[in-house]
């Protein structure tokens, strides 16, 4: 169980059962609990859509997609049959939110799930778990057959002559499958690899049918937005922007954790409200706003409304919500070198520049940060990432190249700092390797 | 027929270009002269978008588009060729070759390696990396299949050939990112068709061949485009080919070029089994018995021998006591002079080969029709295919190929009515297991003979087969040696009833020119029956032929162990493995066999003589569907000789006039006797044949063209474009409408080969490569004998 954190400032709709025994169907009923969905059936699908579409609500895995205008365009007619996808491969270094869901509220998700469900006309939702999140899985299994038991799913949901079914599904460990094709691929039995789009899942998508993939926290905001109403939680939000995140602070604060706050949250008091400010004593350096993928804000930067559209604006993004701190003794060619380990791990290797670059970035970054770096690295580096930007087959080679860029130009200072044999300014200690054939070509 | 695809307008480097709607852009763009580069892209196969290589810019669109993976659409505009574009796949070169080896220097792809070439366009040649590259041993995953890790590009062109286009899906990706590796299905080796279509995708170095690598250098070679000397099915295998002590070498085996009815698709055997030709036990001089044994000899002593035997028991017991056995790997030319050597030089009708096909039955059958024989092209477009019997995976490998892909990517409809599961169920749209000997049943069954049925299979599926097939438009029926004699004529009708057209199956690369060309003891070329010989035939030399029919290859080895039949002459075949004949029964024969080996007929022989193999002379093959191809040399293998050759030496030998066998040099002296004016003799008419045709005459008695003119002029179905022909294109002959009546068909005659994917005949069992993959030893019925043609 991990623990959970509070603060004055959150608004608290989707983490409202944190805490609260949520994961038992009994008291998940006693808190509101398969409210939304028994009001969804008495519904029109189009009025479900319109009203997901008043409440603003953007997808909170990472690319901000507005929920309802991914669901009206699943086709009303089809032949295949129609699936809802919860993605609950939660992967994004700095993120940790649906987890949270998943352990406290996993009802909440299949409710998303089922809601979703009604509003396209799919009869059948599977919630994909991360592989590492296998205790997750105990819980949401027991939370189906407790819905199954109860009639919730199955044949006949709530005695409304219609059916529903939920399974969950288990990943094996790949942050590639967060991509929503790759994701369908895994679910089908074959390898983590995406798809080409178009066509794209809401026309084809698992198993050839029309398929709606959204978020774990995205799917359990649906049950408040239909019980509560689509401008109510608009207007928790900003313009676009609606309603509240899941943001998860981590890195060098005093107070780290997963808060609810308004979408559009400042992240300055995000950090020293809310998180309890830099740890240590110290300063902030920079920030990655939302997930490692993001690219990264110097603390300069930092005075920032935390809404899709501002930090698109300020060259970065919300992403997964996951807001890594960083403090003034970090070694941010250490930070580039960690970050580009994680995607040179985690690339599926179908195409040749994420697959080759974040390879060469790695080689490149670990060498530097180790004392063996060439003034002419710098510039490889930024180039190798600038020439996977958007060119890669599916967002990861981006994800890996976003952050790299910014980094070398934001910090380019910190990279010849290393330069020349020195040892890095931050871990003298940390020199390990000087590469005899470059030992003094510079 | 669909109603063709609606027309899309498109603007691409300014150009304004149309392409039918559903193309890729990548397509549409080769199709107007716009050649975008790619390594993963492959016409064919499923698109990956993986190498990026194909980028361009799609106006309206953020980022670069692979035009791969993006469909024509009306209005849009593209450009290929920009900086940004250059500098996109610049880096992707960069990328990949970080990586790479770089061991371009003793690669075998050096040269003709798609990533030498990308990076000669695009200029990656600066090193930027400094880093250590990733390395993985060397495997080698079969006899014929290694595998070079660090030079592979992952492209997935390999993984996709073999299970899309071989549907073997014997190769696979293993790990991730930067350790992603295509892998065997076996652990560490493969265990598969060995068709090396893997090897011959690869756009670089990394899966190579076991027969060829580290052996030349591409550009140390020439390229040879012939035809496959297997089995019927007549694929191009452009040969790579090197000059040695031995006058040639040929290095390899592919159709890179795309040069036939086959694309790029070879088997095991078109790809690596030419090997025999360099095999040490291949004899390379003339042997003659000498007190029991076989010695080494001259030509001139071996040709002296044979004329004057032959002459001898000729003028003395007459032709009758002659007996001629032809091969079903020999040209159509040689085929077509052994056979008139036979009947005017030996004064016999004693002649026949090994039958694999009732191609007599087929005539006979489809008397009256006109354009009813598919060709292999057929195969690939039809809209729908019946096959019965055979196992095109084993025997007609490229047949199989092409009906897969025809499935895969056209849609077709294979219908499949066999005896065994037979690996084509697999792209069948109706599967229906019969039992053995039941397709003749089936084909009567067709036409409405209902109450055959009942040995056939279940009536109600039966029934629903034959309605579906009923209702199919463009047919293509391909049958198998199980449907022979009074079976085929029902084939025939059904096709008739529906507008089908017809493959009669035969095994070896020139069984269907062997049966074309008169290697009959009753008929000759085009199947004209030798008791018929009157009127407009009588002008030709055919007159000349003796009019009884002869012996049949098992009645000649009776008549010779009777002491009727005084002397035999085997070219390149291997009766008495093949039937399994008594040896004794050449005892007092003096027998003459041409060949490359000592096959256990030529052990038994008086003489013996070395002979060329299709890839070492010139000429043309029919195959199996009625393709005429050309063959043309790899080149010369010094002290053997064309089985062209040998022939006209023998018969000069006996001193007849060889300008009576092959019409060569020009200003041929009219016909002796001409009385009725210019233009009646056979000289003459072949003298205007040639002039309306444009051809000049040809200039030796050992051009085999000099034959094909004369086949072309009196051979029914041949008279295909001859320019067409020498372009290397095949050119579908049809069938010679016999009118009416039955052409002696014997079917009890008919053996198949029992040939699988990794055999070929006698020939085969001198294949290194063949014998080599483990493959070899499967699914070889134990009573099948030894492989033997």
């Amino acid at each position: 169980m991990a623990d959970l954190v509070s603060h004055p400032a959150e608004v608290k709709v989707v983490s409202k059962r944190f805490g609260k025994g949520a994961a038992n169907i009994d008291r998940y009923l006693e808190l509101d609990g398969y409210k939304a969905v028994q009001k969804a059936l008495g519904m029109d699908p189009d009025a479900i859509i319109n009203e997901v579409k008043t409440s603003a609500l953007r997808g909170r895995g990472g690319a901000g997609f507005a929920t309802g205008m991914k669901w009206s365009f699943v086709p009303k007619q089809s032949a295949k049959p129609k699936y809802v996808l919860c993605n609950g491969d939660e992967s994004e270094p700095g993120t940790c939110k649906d987890r949270l869901i998943l352990e406290h509220d996993p009802h909440s998700v299949i409710e998303g799930v089922m809601i979703a469900g009604l509003a396209i006309g799919a009869r059948i939702g599977y919630i994909y778990i991360r592989g590492e999140y296998r205790y997750l899985s105990v819980i949401m299994e027991k939370a189906i057959a407790d819905a199954y038991a109860r009639g919730f799913l199955g044949k006949n949901i709530f005695g409304s002559g219609r059916d529903f079914d939920v399974y969950w599904h288990g990943g094996a460990g790949a942050y590639e499958v967060g991509e929503e094709s790759a994701l369908m691929e895994s679910l089908e039995g074959k390898r983590g690899i995406p798809r080409i789009k178009p066509p794209f899942p809401a026309v084809v998508g698992l198993f050839g049918g029309p398929t709606v993939i959204n978020n774990v926290e995205t799917l359990a905001s649906v049950p408040p937005i239909i019980l509560q109403g689509g401008e109510w939680f608009a207007s928790l939000g900003t313009p676009k922007n609606g309603g509240t995140r899941l943001y998860c602070l981590n890195g060098h604060i005093n107070n780290p954790g997963v808060y609810e706050l308004p979408v559009g949250f400042n992240l300055l008091r995000m950090i020293n409200e809310v998180g309890g400010g830099i740890w240590k004593g110290r300063k902030l350096k920079a920030v990655t706003p939302g997930g490692s993928s993001c690219p990264i804000l110097k603390a300069e930067e930092c005075d920032i409304a935390m809404d899709f559209d501002t930090l698109m604006k300020a060259g970065s993004m919300l992403g997964s919500g996951g807001v890594v701190i960083l403090d003034d003794q970090t070694c941010m060619v250490k930070y580039a070198l960690r970050t580009i380990k994680f995607y040179q791990h985690e690339s599926c290797g179908w195409c040749i520049p994420c697959r080759e670059g974040t390879d060469w970035l790695k080689k490149s970054l670990t060498r530097f940060h180790a004392g063996a770096g060439l003034k002419k690295d710098i510039d490889n580096i930024q180039y190798l990432a600038e020439n996977m930007l958007g060119r890669t087959f599916c967002a990861l080679g981006d994800a890996a190249a976003m952050p790299t860029i910014s980094i070398v130009k934001k910090f380019r200072n910190e990279f010849e700092d290393h330069l020349e044999g020195r040892p890095c300014p931050y871990d003298p200690e940390a020199v390990t390797q000087q590469l005899p054939v470059l030992a003094g070509a510079h | 027929m669909a109603d063709a695809p609606k027309l899309v307008n498109l603007t691409v480097d300014g150009k304004a270009i149309t392409a039918p709607a559903g193309t890729l852009l990548i397509d549409a763009c080769k199709n107007a002269g716009i050649e975008i580069p790619s390594f993963c892209y492959y016409p064919g196969l499923s698109v990956q978008g993986a190498c990026r290589m194909c980028l361009v810019k799609i106006e309206k669109m953020p980022k670069l588009q692979t035009s791969c993976t993006t469909v024509v659409g009306e209005g849009m505009v593209v450009t290929t060729e920009n900086d940004e574009i250059h500098q996109a796949r610049k880096s992707m070169l960069e990328l990949v070759l970080a990586n790479h080896p770089l061991d371009c220097p003793v690669c075998d792809a050096g040269g003709q390696c798609e990533l030498q070439d990308m990076t000669f366009t695009y200029g990656a040649a600066e090193s930027k990396f400094v880093d250590i590259k990733n390395h993985r041993d060397e495997q080698q995953w079969s006899p014929v299949v290694y595998f070079d890790r660090p030079r592979c590009i992952l492209c997935y062109r390999c993984v996709r050939v073999c299970g899309e286009g071989m549907d073997v899906w014997a190769l696979g990706i293993q790990q991730r990112g930067v350790s992603s590796v295509i892998a065997p299905n076996m652990e560490d080796h493969l265990e598969c068709e060995e068709c090396g279509m893997c090897i011959d995708i690869c756009p670089v170095g990394a899966l190579t061949s076991g027969a060829y690598r580290y052996k030349t250098r591409p550009w140390e070679m020439n390229h040879v485009a012939t035809v496959c000397t297997h089995c019927g099915d007549g694929c191009v295998t452009t040969l790579g080919v090197r000059r040695s002590d031995t006058g040639m070498e040929i290095m390899r085996g592919d159709n890179r070029d795309k040069s036939g009815i086959n694309g790029d698709f070879l088997c095991i055997k078109g790809r690596y089994a030419f090997d025999f030709s360099k095999e040490p036990e291949r004899i390379t001089v003339p042997l003659i018995r000498r007190n029991s044994k076989l010695e080494p000899a001259t030509w001139e002593a071996a040709f002296e021998l044979i004329a004057s035997k032959l002459k001898e028991v000729r003028d003395r017991d007459g032709g009758q006591a002659i007996g001629v056995i032809g091969s079903n790997r020999t040209t159509n030319e040689e085929n077509y002079l052994l056979q008139k050597f036979a009947r005017l030089v030996l004064a016999t009708n004693n002649i026949d080969h090994h039958r694999t096909a009732d191609y007599p039955g087929f005539v006979s059958a489809l008397a009256g029709t006109q354009n009813m024989t598919a060709s292999m092209r057929d195969v690939a477009s039809a809209p729908a295919i019946l096959l019965i019997g055979n196992d095109p995976t084993e025997q007609h490998p490229l047949l199989a190929w092409q009906i897969r892909n025809n499935v895969r990517l056209n849609k077709a409809r294979l219908y499949t009515v066999n005896s065994n599961q037979i690996k084509l169920r697999r792209q069948s749209t109706v599967f229906h297991l019969i039992s053995a000997g039941s397709e003749g049943a089936f084909a009567q069954f067709l036409v409405g003979n209902d109450s055959a049925a009942s040995s056939v299979g279940d009536p109600q599926a039966l029934n629903s087969l034959r309605d579906k097939l009923r209702g199919e438009q463009g047919l293509v029926i391909a049958f198998g040696s199980e449907i022979r004699g009074e079976h085929i004529k029902p084939l025939v009708q059904f096709a008739q009833s529906v507008g089908a057209k017809l493959i009669c199956l035969g095994d070896y690369a020139n069984s269907r020119g062997a049966a074309d060309m008169g290697l009959y003891p009753d008929l000759l070329p085009g199947y004209y029956p030798v008791s018929q010989l009157t009127g407009s035939k009588d002008e030709d030399w055919m007159g000349k032929a003796p009019k009884q029919p002869g012996l049949t290859l098992q009645e000649m080895f009776s008549a010779a162990a009777g002491g009727r039949l005084r002397a035999l002459y085997v070219v390149g075949s291997n009766p008495v493995a093949r039937y399994n004949l008594d040896p004794f029964a050449l005892k007092n024969t003096f027998t003459v066999v041409q060949d490359m080996f000592l096959t256990e007929t030529a052990t038994l022989a008086d003489v013996v003589l070395p002979a060329a193999n299709a890839y070492e002379k010139g000429g043309t093959f029919t195959n199996t569907c009625g393709d005429l191809q050309r063959l043309q040399k790899a080149g010369d293998v010094t002290t053997v000789k064309s089985d062209f050759e040998i022939i006209v030496r023998i018969a000069n030998a006996m001193g007849y006039d060889v300008h009576g066998l092959v019409p060569f040099a020009p200003g041929l002296r009219a016909d002796m006797g001409q009385t009725r004016g210019a233009e009646s003799g056979e000289a003459d008419r072949h003298k205007v044949w040639l002039t309306r045709q444009g051809i000049e005459p040809k200039l030796s008695p050992f051009d085999p063209l000099a034959l094909l003119d004369e086949i072309q002029r009196l051979v029914p179905g041949y008279e295909v474009s001859r320019l067409n022909l020498m372009a290397g294109n095949d050119q579908h002959t049809q069938v010679p409408d016999i009118g009416s009546g039955e052409l002696p068909s014997h079917p009890e005659l008919i053996v198949p080969s029992e040939d699988t994917l990794f055999t070929s005949g006698t020939l085969g069992r001198y294949s290194k490569t063949l014998n080599s993959v483990m493959e070899n030893d499967r699914a070889v019925p134990e009573d099948a004998g030894i492989p033997a043609d």
